[in-house]
């Protein structure tokens, strides 16, 4: 017997790992000095803890430790690299080049930049989720401040091409930032070649601890931010704040681990996911969001026509899953990221986002096909749409009464 | 988002579902939403000579609520008259389903197909009425 609920929701967050708990606990308890504390072995001991996690950190993604900022997570990253640059370059201008499909932690970010009188261009990506690279270049002026990418989309999985989108931004003296939430230990990440300048990282992704995450902020030639978080100086001046060294262990270990096995995790978790596709791609009018090549193996995006997907998640309650359905969020939009790819809205309703992970099992994947096939099935019998699909009615050209 | 227990029954055991004959007597029919907004309603009654309304099917695409809200409106307005059935308010289905406030549309809509089988089948029956516009 399978425990129930599956969890299949591994890009919304992962378990940390128990060998990363078992090394976290003792700085809570017994090793609980603060790292700041330069006059007593408590401090020390702290101090050096943090000291060789971020050494496994910076070794994740091929970095010197003294470019890695902790943070509380991805998302303070993202403000602080975005903010930061465009703060302190102000007087280079005002421009920023983004792309719709980023996080909100990105978008966002952007958007209160443009209330302090910035410029910011959304681009809008190709139908596979990816960015044209002439589009880009284009976007690119003489008074750009920065561009920020992501390696990794959290709800499609798609791979950007950071190689050259960096190759772009250096030539054009653009500044590069990277929000690499969801690519650690599932991509390869090595920023002695890539022309990266900022990269921003989180724990709880690679089974590592929620509220930590880092800044990677190159030396070599030198990124200057201005600090979003005033205080004591901690991180070079970039971050203040006591450092938490139970969550910054967690994080060390957590990188190692992914470090160390992500070649033969991402080869088992590759073969599950297809499997996945396999079978659900059975399934009549099943279509897969972005593109299927440049894709991290844990991720399946997949929209079941004429099916809304917040119906299809509660028929399927033994999966935890996401859908690109406005009605699992709070506002009754389905996924902005799924409209720019060009989706029509309908399909963006019926999405179902399946992120596989480092315990999911191969019983636990043909359980969750068997189940989604015949829920669909269920729910195309009680759908209007269905039956007009079936007579051949084309749905488009029907006049709805929006409401 | 969790569920009431109403729409969770309504929703795992949903009522009446289906269509009716096309040749049908006395059946009408109302479609409601539109695919973009993540939910159709289609309700279709089948009035008596007398005028009432003695079953009603429904096919919905949308969330849990949505299927909720349809599956009892298709309950509530058996044995109903016509106009009996237009005093049904969205507000009476959201209380009975326990609706949370973002689903309240999902009740308007429910409301909205009422209208809509009715009005479809007092314009077959040569009697013009009102039509109300989705909304909500």
């Amino acid at each position: 017997m399978i425990k129930q609920p599956i969890y299949l929701d591994y890009s919304a967050t992962t378990p940390v790992d128990p060998r990363v708990a078992e090394k976290m606990i003792p700085y809570l308890t017994e090793k609980f000095g603060n790292p700041a504390s330069r006059s007593h072995e408590f401090g020390w001991d702290a101090e050096r803890a943090v000291e060789e996690a971020r050494e496994q950190v910076a070794k994740l993604v091929n970095a010197d430790p003294k470019e890695i900022i902790w943070t509380s997570g991805a998302t303070e990253s993202n403000n602080l690299a975005i903010k930061g640059a465009a703060h302190f370059y102000k007087g280079k201008g005002k421009h920023l080049v983004t792309v719709m499909t980023e996080h909100k932690a990105v978008i966002d970010t952007m958007r209160h930049l443009e209330s302090e009188g910035y410029e910011v261009t959304y681009l809008m990506p190709e139908t596979n989720g990816l960015v044209d690279m002439e589009k880009f270049t284009a976007a690119l002026r003489p008074d750009t401040i920065l561009a920020s990418v992501m390696l990794v989309n959290n709800e499609i999985g798609v791979i950007q091409d950071i190689a050259a989108l960096g190759e772009v931004c250096r030539a054009k003296g653009v500044l590069f930032h990277v929000d690499a939430a969801q690519g650690t230990g599932k991509v390869t990440i090595d920023l002695a070649k890539l022309k990266v300048d900022l990269m921003s990282f989180s724990a709880h992704k690679t089974y590592g601890p929620k509220g930590i995450g880092a800044l990677y902020v190159q030396r070599k030639p030198r990124v200057r931010l201005e600090a979003q978080m005033h205080g004591g100086g901690h991180e070079r001046g970039l971050r203040s704040g006591t450092l938490a060294p139970h969550q910054i262990v967690g994080m060390g270990e957590a990188f190692r681990i992914a470090r160390e096995e992500m070649a033969t995790e991402n080869e088992r978790i590759r073969y599950l996911r297809d499997r996945l596709y396999k079978g659900l791609s059975q399934i009549e009018e099943a279509h897969v969001n972005g593109d299927m090549e440049q894709r991290v193996p844990h991720n399946l995006n997949i929209s079941f026509n004429f099916v809304e997907g917040e119906s299809l998640i509660m028929a399927i309650r033994e999966l935890a899953v996401s859908s690109g359905s406005a009605c699992t969020s709070a506002s009754l939009e389905p996924s902005y990221v799924l409209r720019a790819l060009g989706r029509s809205d309908e399909l963006a309703h019926s999405s179902i986002r399946f992120t596989i992970g480092r315990f999911t099992t191969e019983e636990e994947i043909d359980f969750a096909i068997d189940l989604v096939k015949a829920k669909i099935g269920r729910l195309r019998e009680m759908s209007p749409l269905w039956d007009m699909f079936k007579e051949g009615v084309d749905l488009s050209t029907v006049q709805w009464a929006a409401h | 988002m969790s569920y009431s227990t109403k729409v969770l029954d309504h929703y795992e055991n949903p009522r009446n579902v289906g269509t009716f004959g096309k040749d049908d007597e006395g059946v009408a029919t109302g479609m409601v939403g539109a695919p973009a907004c993540g939910d159709v309603m289609k309700l279709q009654i089948k009035v008596n000579k007398d005028g009432v309304i003695e079953d009603a099917k429904f096919k919905t695409y949308g969330c849990g609520s949505a299927i909720a809200s349809s599956s009892l409106v298709t309950e509530w307005v058996k044995g109903k008259t016509l106009d009996e059935a237009l005093t049904i308010k969205n507000t009476q289905i959201a209380e009975e389903l326990a609706l949370p406030p973002v689903k309240i549309h999902c009740s308007v809509l429910a409301e909205d197909a009422i209208k809509a089988a009715v009005a479809d089948y007092k314009a077959k029956h040569g009697e013009m009425v009102e039509t109300a516009a989705c909304k909500g």
